[in-house]
């Protein structure tokens, strides 16, 4: 996607900008500066707020904590990935018997918030008798919620195709099942996988919802931790968001890798034109400017 | 539905803060957001790196995390006490704010290159450029996308509800811990379901309408 906004800068533009880059760097060492005052003005740097990281214990417990993220994680992404095939498939169905219902399944999971989910999972069945670890209620709610999404992403990639793909399907004499499983499903995956990479990352983000219903998983470590001598709760929220940004850095890197090969696949262009592939462009066409700059250079020579 | 109107008094005090919630921070997340959002597109290097830092380091993080650090973690920095609704408005606001940029900038993204091409022929300079040519074209494909944004930001707000914020999420718990008020979690957590579904249809039902509207022809 180009979109050259602006010239390559002359020479007051460029002074201009380099004038606009000291603001931005003043009032971004402004704003740290503060923040890291206020943190050693309250004792923040202080050694006793730290003390608890010096155990091994305490770094085996997050270790601990990890794992149990990660378990809710691993299996909420696989059963939503598992839910949203079925529902996106149950949607695009030609009986309208099997249609209607999930399509309004679908829209009402979309519309309630998970952590209402898993209150209901967790606060609300056992006044039907149905007790529920936190573990499943944080799994299930994740699986209900997540699942509808990357059901409408499928769909929207089965959507977007060309509909001579189906119609070649049929031509050659496939059933609908065998136009849906070896036609379309390939490539809607292959179109959407960015989006649904990049539906894992909210996944992952969400399962730190399940803290709020007494699931051990690594916020509630962080908040175990504050309670500890020196009550060091900036410090855990600081270790423990590292691992989180770290994590979901790792999934987004991974997102934005797929969707780098996406736009290069002279195959997939044709498809991924249907849908928006500028929703996450880097940086405006710098490289662009930059490009246009070397090749006046030469020209020069 | 005595769930509903034995404790009128709490459900309209909850859809209050709620509503609070989702306005000032949504007001929050689309003033903050602009300005990255136009950070990220800047001519100015150092700024679209400030950008850039903030949006992944922030889209990263856990909503939760986010909540943690303001309503827990601000009032160990001394600074002058604020109530816990009123931090939650923030750290909703900056959080959304990195998604607002981000929609900002692929709408941008959307305008035709030769639209902003023709505009740099005829001599505007950037500012020129950008409100007068790309601006106005690229807030009309923004609104469906950034009414999500604000679907997300309303569903977003019960996490306000996990630190002790009385908005909607939160009624079963004081139903919960109070003798003398009628219904049981099950009832009270489908009523908070349904006043979501019905919140998040008026979104919806607002976005098709101002989608329809402002179409552009291409």
């Amino acid at each position: 996607m180009t979109s050259v906004l602006y010239d390559v800068p002359g020479p007051r533009a460029v002074a201009r900008n380099r004038v606009l880059g000291a603001a931005t760097v003043l009032v971004v060492l402004a704003v740290i500066a503060f923040v890291i005052y206020r943190l050693y003005v309250s004792g923040q740097f202080d050694a006793s707020k730290w003390y608890v990281f010096t155990f091994t214990r305490v770094w085996e417990q997050i270790g601990v904590h990890l794992v149990n993220t990660l378990a809710a994680f691993a299996l909420a992404a696989i059963l939503s990935l598992v839910v949203g095939f079925v529902l996106a498939i149950g949607r695009l169905s030609d009986h309208a018997w099997v249609r209607v219902p999930v399509t309004v399944i679908t829209e009402v999971f979309r519309a309630i918030p998970v952590l209402v989910l898993m209150m209901l999972l967790y606060f609300g069945l056992p006044t039907l008798g149905v007790k529920m670890e936190p573990y499943w209620a944080v799994v299930l709610a994740l699986m209900a919620y997540n699942g509808s999404v990357l059901a409408e992403v499928l769909r929207a990639g089965i959507e977007s195709l060309p509909r001579g793909q189906k119609e070649a399907g049929y031509a050659i004499g496939l059933r609908k099942s065998g136009v849906m499983r070896l036609i379309l499903l390939p490539q809607a995956v292959r179109v959407m996988l960015p989006v649904i990479v990049a539906q894992l990352v909210v996944t992952m983000k969400d399962t730190a919802l399940g803290f709020i219903i007494t699931y051990p998983e690594l916020l509630y470590y962080a908040k175990l931790l504050s309670s500890q001598q020196g009550r060091p709760i900036l410090q855990s929220a600081f270790v423990i968001g590292g691992i989180y940004i770290v994590m979901c850095l790792i999934l987004s890197g991974i997102a934005k890798y797929l969707e780098i090969r996406t736009r290069r696949s002279p195959k997939l262009n044709a498809i991924a034109n249907a849908h928006d592939p500028a929703a996450d462009d880097d940086a405006t066409l710098t490289e662009v400017i930059a490009v246009q700059k070397a090749l006046r250079g030469k020209d020069q020579i | 539905m005595d769930a509903v109107f034995g404790n009128l008094d709490l459900w309209s005090a909850a859809l209050l803060n709620t509503l609070i919630v989702f306005f000032a921070g949504g007001a929050i997340a689309l003033v903050l957001g602009v300005i990255v959002g136009a950070m990220r597109v800047s001519p100015v290097p150092i700024a679209r790196g400030v950008g850039t830092v903030y949006v992944n380091l922030v889209r990263n993080t856990p909503l939760t995390l986010i909540f943690f650090f303001f309503i827990f973690g601000y009032p160990q920095l001394g600074l002058p006490k604020l109530s816990n609704l009123v931090l939650a408005v923030l750290a909703i606001g900056i959080y959304t704010a990195t998604y607002v940029a981000e929609v900002l900038r692929a709408g941008i993204n959307t305008v035709p290159v030769g639209q902003a091409e023709a505009a740099r022929a005829i001599g505007l300079p950037f500012g020129q450029v950008m409100t007068l040519v790309v601006l106005p074209q690229a807030f009309r494909s923004v609104v469906p996308p950034m009414m999500s944004v604000f679907i997300a930001l309303l569903k977003n707000t019960t996490v306000a509800a996990g630190f002790s914020v009385a908005e909607l999420a939160s009624v079963r718990a004081t139903i919960n811990d109070s003798h003398t008020r009628p219904g049981n979690p099950m009832e009270v957590l489908l009523w908070v379901a349904v006043i979501f579904v019905v919140l998040v249809l008026l979104l919806s039902w607002v976005q098709n309408a101002l989608e329809r509207r402002w179409r552009i022809a291409r």
